[in-house]
């Protein structure tokens, strides 16, 4: 078993009569994205805190690659806290410094960087966060969800090893809370950092977790995949998930995954007692990293979102669509075969409006590629294995490109 | 029972009004010497330095030539009538000279920058504190005590000296206008009064001053400021205009007493 890369072990912390960590274990692993959540209040902050030693624990030891955190001299913890990096809730930019300045600032004031380079790489971040013209503004002159991406230039722009992100969604719309997800998993993948997000988006921060801990009563109730959560049998857990659970995804309006999960089980018990057939429908945006980096992680959302709205036109009134992962759409389609799935599935191809996939950026000139899996459901059929059924033949029946200005050949 | 408890909670509460006072001068004494240490610490912090000279020195001339100005005037009036009775009215330049320059140019020159600049000082690092940009800078491994308070400490070095001069000056210009232009004494006798009077040690004692000052009251303010989340009266903007108040009034009476003591040393 893999070493975790921070280890909580039996840790205690209080503020005066408070008593808010009662013996909290936790381990988060290099590389992965795991997710603290918990009722309002319980301390998830305080333990991003304690990583980051703003905070010193009562009792218990925070372990670094197995290491206490005690036992680390004053140059080591240092070179430990150069490889962290924290987003703070309120983002706490420098408001008497420009946008520019902010995120220049760990840089500036680390050795070794000419003027040059660092403004290379504020740029650099500044276009992949999709912010435009604001470097001489100042945070004071910025709407919320551009603070929240100001605060995020910042904290990447180090290319630090371990990020630490304490609600980085919270007050966004529907749109850019689902766009600053993107950009957090985008770069996650691309650069392999390990991230701790402190967040109540249930489910959609699901999505780009691998691991989700929920911190409950002083302590970490549970810890393990987001699908073993969702699943989990703990009262407190159902409460509190189902409590933010909502009918509909906010982004796309579709179910969320939990819910398509259940609609799937419905399903399949009508299949079971009344042979009702059933065919799933697999539809990933292929290229939604590539639609992220040329025109943004909020369009990169609008297309998304747009899709849904199309694919559920061709929706009959028995037949579900849920949102599955950060670019999956599932298709249920009711009493139908793998006859029908198909049909269904080139109907889509034929009928996509390009023109209706970006709606007010006009001549926006890119493409969407999407790829179409199904795979009709039988009786002992478990979801999983469909799921990876319809990603396999995704790419060898329909993979389609809508764009919105013809291609050239 | 009830007595011992009584007199237990008594002693404990003296107790922390003994504690408390020595516990908060040594932390003002290490929040000090880890900000004058980091003045000299490698990168030196030039830039910060000179915006900071900007912001307490050269944007404090106008008040500082204005007050200066109208002290002296003053001085020369008051001056003029007491000397007169004594029939040395020809006194005045020296009078004025030596009262701006040992005391009155360095205690007022730092009073005022602690209504203008000290002020602001405390209330910007205050806020800094409450929105946890002084967290986020300890985040991103960026010593916030060199970051913020040095470059301030260092700044009031450099600039307190100089505004007092200046006040000198100018205060004795303005002694000039009144008993020279107003009063009628010949001004070749007031400026002669003036050079005769004023000996170097006179001149550096007004140096030294400022200089304390200058380290009272950057260190005050600035800590007052840094430290707004420890207050336990008011929290928030409530607690930064608590820090402000206390960062405006602590540095006065620090400023009037250690003058006090200057005085009585230097003399």
């Amino acid at each position: 078993m893999e070493t975790p890369l921070i280890q909580f072990q039996n840790v205690f912390k209080s503020f005066g009569e408070n008593r808010v960590l009662r013996g909290v274990d936790l381990d988060i692993y290099r590389g992965q994205v795991t997710t603290i959540i918990g009722k309002s209040g319980v301390g998830k902050s305080v333990m991003l805190k304690l990583i980051i030693g703003l905070m010193q624990p009562d009792s218990g030891t925070i372990l670094f690659d197995g290491r206490p955190l005690t036992d680390f001299s004053k140059k080591e913890k240092k070179a430990l806290k150069q490889r962290l990096s924290y987003m703070f809730q309120g983002t706490a930019l420098f408001d008497s410094m420009t946008v520019f300045e902010n995120i220049a600032l760990p840089l500036a004031e680390r050795r070794g960087h000419s003027t040059a380079e660092i403004r290379k790489r504020v740029r650099e971040k500044m276009r992949q966060l999709d912010l435009h013209q604001i470097e001489d503004k100042y945070p004071s002159q910025l709407s919320g969800g551009m603070k929240k991406r100001v605060a995020l230039a910042r904290a990447l722009v180090t290319d630090p090893e371990i990020v630490l992100f304490d609600e980085p969604t919270t007050g966004l719309d529907p749109i850019r809370k689902n766009a600053v997800h993107s950009m957090i998993s985008n770069y996650q993948k691309r650069y392999g950092f390990t991230g701790v997000i402190v967040s109540h988006e249930i489910p959609d921060v699901f999505y780009i977790s691998q691991q989700v801990a929920m911190l409950d009563e002083g302590r970490i109730l549970v810890q393990g995949k987001p699908d073993d959560i969702l699943e989990s049998t703990d009262p407190a857990v159902q409460e509190f998930i189902n409590g933010l659970e909502t009918r509909h995804d906010d982004l796309t309006g579709l179910m969320p995954q939990p819910q398509g999960t259940k609609k799937f089980w419905e399903h399949m018990a009508h299949l079971r007692n009344h042979h009702i057939h059933f065919s799933l429908v697999l539809l990933t945006v292929e290229n939604i990293d590539e639609i992220n980096d040329t025109i943004g992680h909020v369009a990169g959302q609008i297309v998304l979102r747009n899709l849904a709205t199309q694919v559920q036109q061709f929706l009959s009134i028995t037949d579900t669509c849920s949102r599955l992962g950060l670019n999956k759409i599932l298709v249920s389609l009711s009493g139908s075969n793998r006859k029908r799935a198909e049909d269904f599935c080139e109907r889509l191809s034929g009928k996509l409006k390009p023109d209706k996939m970006l709606e007010g950026r006009p001549g926006a000139n890119f493409c969407v590629s999407i790829s179409a899996g199904f795979v009709e459901v039988h009786e002992n059929s478990q979801l999983e294995e469909l799921l990876a059924g319809a990603e396999q033949n995704q790419k060898t029946f329909f993979e389609f490109r809508v764009c919105t200005i013809a291609e050239e050949t | 029972m009830p007595t011992a408890e009584a007199i237990r909670n008594g002693l404990e509460a003296l107790g922390r009004h003994a504690i408390t006072p020595v516990e908060e001068m040594g932390r003002i004494a290490i929040f000090f010497f880890k900000a004058l240490s980091q003045i000299f610490t490698l990168p030196l912090q030039v830039r910060k330095i000179i915006q900071q000279v900007y912001f307490i020195g050269a944007k404090s001339v106008f008040v500082i030539c204005l007050t200066g100005a109208f002290t002296g005037m003053v001085l020369g009036i008051q001056g003029y009538y007491t000397l007169v009775k004594f029939g040395s009215e020809g006194l005045l330049g020296a009078a004025v000279a030596l009262s701006l320059i040992r005391e009155m140019g360095p205690v007022l020159a730092a009073i005022m920058v602690i209504a203008r600049a000290g002020s602001a000082m405390s209330a910007e690092i205050g806020i800094m504190r409450i929105s946890e940009q002084i967290d986020a800078l300890t985040t991103m491994d960026i010593d916030p005590i060199r970051f913020l308070v040095s470059p301030r400490i260092a700044a009031g070095l450099i600039s307190f000296p100089l505004l007092t001069a200046l006040f000198d000056v100018i205060g004795i210009i303005g002694g000039y206008l009144t008993g020279s232009l107003l009063l009628g004494i010949n001004p070749g006798i007031y400026f002669a009064r003036v050079q005769s009077s004023v000996v170097m040690q006179d001149v550096s004692g007004g140096f030294i001053k400022s200089i304390v000052f200058a380290i009272i009251v950057t260190l005050i303010c600035c800590y007052e400021g840094f430290y707004t989340d420890r207050r336990r009266e008011g929290f928030g903007a409530k607690g930064v205009s608590l820090s402000t108040t206390a960062a405006v009034v602590t540095s006065c009476v620090l400023v009037l007493i250690s003058d006090y003591v200057l005085t009585s040393i230097l003399l």
